[in-house]
């Protein structure tokens, strides 16, 4: 029963994707990354959901809309916990956590001030890694500074 | 597979075991014949847009002892960076000028930036607080020249961990190798995670002190850095562990004969000068062996050797 008020917070979809199991904070980050605020379709989210698993969470869903492997491993970078779940006429025909690209490219700024990337034309480019507590952590190609995801910031 | 002509250097970790073994392989033919002409019709350009009088030295030295010519500037005020042109700009104009470039940037990231953008090799001689591969390459000649081998050895690394550029390339070049680490530092200078990490990685050994003098009877190498007061955030706790870390000749009593002392230079204190009499004193033949290496470096790049 309460799985299903959970739910109806946010609008159900007839077709398109729900993101689910984003962390709260990282909403509207998910929003940036997939350009949702320049979107004409309609998106529905909702913040400090409740959710078994995690706690809190958060929840995006866009009609008419479904996400290339591209754009899948870009939300994998702020919310490695999303669920992605396909939608056609009400029902869910895909399901899967979303998975991390191997590289990054031009969607992350380098938080080293003195990065070669922060003074030229030069489009930013990391390597996904993991540091030695497993926890995911951003190698520049250019400073070879490594950044944990307190500090990325999107360009 | 041994790939070095006409590719970039711009990291120590661009170059597998054996490509390292070639450069210095090549260096040691330098170091018996040094005036070896092979680059009477080639134009090395160097660019540095900070002043680094011993790189730069070091490496026209290298050209000039091989015949060859050199295009360049010392600091960026001469030039058209003032005027606000691009890196890849200078790069693209420069590399019609000149068969290879040696280059020092303070951006970090700069000289893998330059290699994308060159039609012609570029050698890192420095970019910001990231990579100083031939300062490596030297490093790594000296100890396999003192030590024979590049096997087996303890190196002591001793000052500034957190912030040496040219401790953590030296890290992950020897990791290569069978090597025990063994790191000396104040509390608030010790070698970063990601370093040691890279050593565990590798399934070698680190251990960490404060105490200068625990290590002394251990080591092979005695690697020395300079403690630089600006890395302190407070002016009193440098002046609680500038000098903790400095070495004097009446120390080395407990060393192993087979010791070696290096030092990238320059010093401050933290070499005392009666070391320098001392026969395990290597830091100026260390610099030496700076040019037989980048004399091998220029010389494989350009496929003449």
């Amino acid at each position: 029963m309460n799985t299903k008020r959970t739910e109806l917070k946010v609008s159900a979809i007839r077709n398109g994707t729900v993101i689910d199991h984003i962390p709260s904070e990282n909403v509207f980050q998910v929003f940036k990354i997939l350009n949702l605020d320049n979107t004409s379709r309609q998106v529905y989210f909702g913040t400090n959901l409740d959710s078994k698993k995690y706690g809190k969470k958060g929840i995006i869903k866009i009609s008419n809309k479904y996400f290339e492997n591209e754009e899948i491993s870009k939300i994998a970078i702020v919310a490695p916990t999303a669920t992605i779940i396909e939608i056609k006429d009400y029902d869910v025909t895909k399901k899967g956590k979303v998975t991390l690209p191997e590289n990054i490219n031009n969607i992350v700024k380098c938080f080293n001030p003195k990065c070669v990337t922060n003074h030229q034309n030069v489009p930013t480019s990391f390597r996904v890694i993991e540091d030695h507590k497993g926890k995911m952590k951003l190698l520049c190609k250019y400073c070879e500074k490594t950044m944990g995801q307190e500090n990325i910031e999107f360009l | 597979m041994i790939k070095i002509k006409n590719r970039s250097l711009v990291s120590i970790t661009d170059y597998t075991k054996d490509e390292i073994l070639r450069i210095l392989d090549i260096a040691e033919g330098f170091e018996e014949d040094q005036r070896q002409k092979i680059l009477r019709d080639y134009v090395i350009a160097t660019l540095f847009f900070e002043p680094s009088t011993r790189t730069r030295l070091s490496f026209e030295s290298a050209v000039q002892y091989l015949g060859g010519s050199i295009v360049g500037f010392a600091s960026p005020d001469v030039t058209s960076v003032t005027k606000g042109e691009t890196l890849k700009d200078t790069i693209l104009t420069v590399s019609n000028y000149s068969d290879l470039i040696v280059m020092r940037n303070p951006m970090d990231g700069s000289a893998r930036y330059a290699s994308e953008v060159s039609p012609v090799p570029i050698i890192n001689a420095g970019d910001g607080a990231n990579q100083h591969p031939t300062q490596c390459l030297l490093d790594l000649y000296s100890i396999r020249k003192t030590q024979g081998s590049l096997d087996n050895i303890h190196i002591a690394m001793v000052g500034d961990l957190k912030y040496g550029r040219t401790v953590h390339s030296l890290v992950q070049a020897l990791s290569l190798w069978n090597t025990t680490f063994h790191f000396v530092s104040p509390e608030s200078l010790k070698m970063p995670s990601s370093v040691k990490t890279w050593v565990k990685k590798a399934g070698l050994e680190y251990h960490q002190y404060t105490d200068f003098m625990e290590v002394m009877p251990k080591a092979d190498i005695l690697y020395m850095t300079r403690i630089q007061g600006e890395r302190f955030p407070d002016p009193l706790e440098y002046e609680k562990v500038k000098n903790a870390y400095v070495l004097d000749n009446s120390m080395l009593e407990t060393s192993k004969d087979n010791l070696r002392i290096l030092h990238p230079l320059p010093r401050v204190n933290e070499l005392n000068e009666d070391v320098d009499g001392n026969p395990k004193a290597y830091y100026f033949q260390q610099a030496k062996n700076g040019v037989y290496v980048r004399q091998a470096l220029i010389a494989a790049i350009l496929g003449l050797k």
